[in-house]
């Protein structure tokens, strides 16, 4: 089956501004060579650390930031190659859905006007239709009539991000790239907006790319999981997988960090030790190995690649067939 | 034994132009030496503005219009301003959510630590520095004597955090109110602070009150629970047994809502009904929209009522 999406060597690079002591501008390496693909109809889920590059991965697939280098195939075709005319049909394609409620919609247009105005821009529907076209998709997401002629200000957070995924859904989109949507939201509301993303997924046939550093969250929505390090995808595969028996130290790691919600299983835990390295100067070798439990000295030196380890489990660890020896339930 | 804090009745109105908004309305808590107490809710729900109620520092136009916060015995609403400036920051400190908005950009960190010791314990000087150097050290900051000198800006959200551990701890405080300390930072690195937190407390014998929404957090470190929602404890009991035994519909809602590691469940189920207009509009209460059958009460506020020894319940169908 062709991909609906297939991501090569995705690249993208920052140039820092070195500070007051002058000198050449230094490259942060944000999206450092990542690859994989989505099919229809599933949800992948992307998770890492702050400034592990996720966010900025997924403003690449839109290109609303150009990629340094690499594919971004969208039904088979390069869609960096393309042309903005060419690109407009696919940008209604492909919609995203934002973190933040509060900045994502314009706070001087009416919730109608807002929804409706990617109806007019992409011509899918005649003036006189909009109206009842953007009412059909606030009931879609669980909104009245009634919040038609309303203004961002006017709602909640939860309900703000229902906006935001009826706007995404007016254009019929077949690819959703979804950056951190319910991370701003209380426990209660985050519930119902995951619930409400499952249910137009399965309506209407749509193909997720989740954004989230919340391992739960994500393992709740995904098909499957790619973990991300350093602008690298370190880990990929089922996520049933990946969160049964991670292959990567880093996933395991994370898996460790997470509080369980549950006082009987109250443990002493095994903690990663240091902080995230600074990505203008990753370490050498495996950009993981000054936190990793299992480095040993050929970490230093090489960089293990992204690869198979068995059943389509990726992996990118010289010893990942040991991963799962910390790792406490 | 007399517990560490003390609150009754405690409530904190805000006096705006568009009318009275009640954050608080009468909280009733204590918490032993030594403990810790965690206080849940979503956000709204006052566990915020308990905290500052406790110190005495809620903004205008709040106020605080009733109740006692007894702190070793003494009732701290009564305390002169004075005094009350001898028990921030020294018998009671506090740490914040945002450790970037909570430290001064324009000052070095030793000087933001030292100013404390200053304060409060007439240290000065060298002997303030080298004190401050310290503390960097107990709170698991590497190369301490270079940090002292630098600015905010220039260490991490994990490390700023630590910072601000170092100056709530700089005066060996008795009661340490968190408010939210992890909520800014990635897993792993909450998962450092949180056990350096519960490591400090056992050496120090420190009281501790922790604001969060995060129930694991809450599993992994409280002693005893206070599930908050407007304004009100809805469910109070000790952490084991407020998980085991999840009594107050709202309680049930909350620990039911979360999805967990290792359980992939076909759906998530919200609080209060699972339709997707359940979300309540602002300014309606949670009594109206409560699963629970209780008509014959509705819109009266059911009392906090002890159902088991030490598990306090505020529903009528309990």
């Amino acid at each position: 089956m062709e991909p609906l999406l297939e991501v090569r060597n995705l690249r993208k690079s920052f140039y820092v501004h070195p500070g007051p002591g002058g000198g050449k501008n230094l490259e942060l390496r944000a999206v450092d060579g990542i690859s994989f693909s989505l099919f229809k109809g599933e949800t992948l889920g992307v998770v890492g650390e702050s400034g592990c590059g996720k966010s900025t991965a997924g403003k690449l697939l839109l290109r609303l930031l150009e990629a340094d280098g690499g594919e971004i195939l969208f039904r088979g075709r390069d869609i960096r190659r393309l042309s903005p005319r060419a690109m407009r049909p696919l940008r209604r394609e492909m919609q995203m859905i934002f973190q933040d409620p509060y900045s994502s919609l314009n706070p001087r247009m009416r919730i109608g006007d807002i929804v409706g105005e990617a109806l007019k821009i992409h011509g899918l529907a005649r003036s006189s239709a909009i109206k009842g076209e953007v009412v059909r998709l606030l009931s879609t997401v669980g909104l009245g009539e009634e919040y038609y002629h309303r203004y961002p200000h006017e709602f909640s957070g939860g309900q703000r991000q229902r906006i935001g995924i009826a706007r995404a859904l007016a254009v019929k989109p077949s690819l959703i790239i979804a950056d951190e949507p319910v991370s701003a939201l209380d426990l209660s509301i985050q519930a119902q907006v995951v619930n409400l993303l499952q249910d137009i997924q399965k309506d209407f046939g749509l193909t997720y790319l989740f954004i989230a550093h919340d391992l739960a969250v994500i393992e709740h929505i995904s098909d499957r999981v790619a973990v991300m390090y350093l602008g690298r995808i370190v880990e990929l595969a089922d996520a049933r997988e990946l969160y049964r028996a991670p292959r990567h130290p880093y996933t395991e790691a994370l898996l460790n960090a997470v509080p369980v919600p549950d006082p009987a299983r109250r443990r002493e835990r095994q903690l990663l030790k240091g902080e995230i390295p600074s990505p203008i100067d990753p370490p050498s070798g495996c950009h993981f190995h000054p936190r990793c439990p299992y480095a040993r000295e050929i970490c230093q030196r090489e960089d293990p690649p992204l690869e198979d380890k068995g059943n389509g489990h990726l992996s990118a660890c010289h010893f990942s067939s040991e991963v799962g020896r910390f790792r406490h339930f | 034994m007399q517990p560490l804090l003390d609150v009754r009745n405690l409530m904190t109105y805000f006096f705006t132009q568009a009318g009275l908004v009640k954050a608080v309305r009468g909280l009733e808590f204590s918490i032993d030496e030594g403990e810790t107490l965690a206080l849940v809710g979503e956000s709204g729900c006052g566990k915020s503005m308990t905290a500052l109620s406790l110190l005495r520092l809620v903004p205008d136009p709040g106020r605080l219009v009733d109740g006692e916060v007894f702190f070793e015995g003494k009732d701290l609403r009564r305390l002169p301003e004075e005094e009350m400036r001898r028990i921030r920051g020294n018998r009671i400190s506090m740490i914040f959510q945002e450790p970037m908005t909570s430290l001064n950009p324009v000052f070095r960190i030793g000087e933001q630590i030292t100013e404390v010791l200053r304060l409060h314990k007439g240290v000065d000087g060298r002997q303030a520095l080298a004190a401050a150097v310290d503390l960097l050290h107990q709170v698991g900051i590497p190369a301490a004597e270079r940090r002292v000198r630098e600015y905010p800006h220039q260490l991490s959200g994990g490390m700023r955090q630590r910072v601000m551990i170092a100056m709530a701890l700089a005066c060996d405080p008795q009661l340490l109110i968190a408010d939210e300390p992890t909520t800014a930072l990635d897993v792993t690195i909450q998962a450092q602070i949180m056990n350096l937190l519960k490591d400090l407390q056992q050496e120090r014998q420190m009281t501790m009150l922790l604001i969060t929404h995060d129930l694991g957090v809450v599993a992994e470190s409280a002693d005893k629970v206070a599930i908050m929602n407007e304004g009100l404890i809805m469910e109070y009991a000790p952490t084991v047994e407020i998980f085991a035994n999840p009594t107050h519909p709202y309680t049930r809602g909350l620990i039911g809502c979360i999805p967990r590691l290792g359980e992939k469940r076909a759906r998530l189920s919200p609080i209060g009904g699972a339709t997707a207009s359940a979300e309540r509009a602002p300014g309606t209460s949670y009594l109206d929209t409560c699963p629970e059958p209780f008509a014959p009460v509705r819109n009266q506020l059911p009392p906090l009522r002890e159902i088991a020894p030490g598990h306090f319940v505020r529903c009528w169908s309990r």
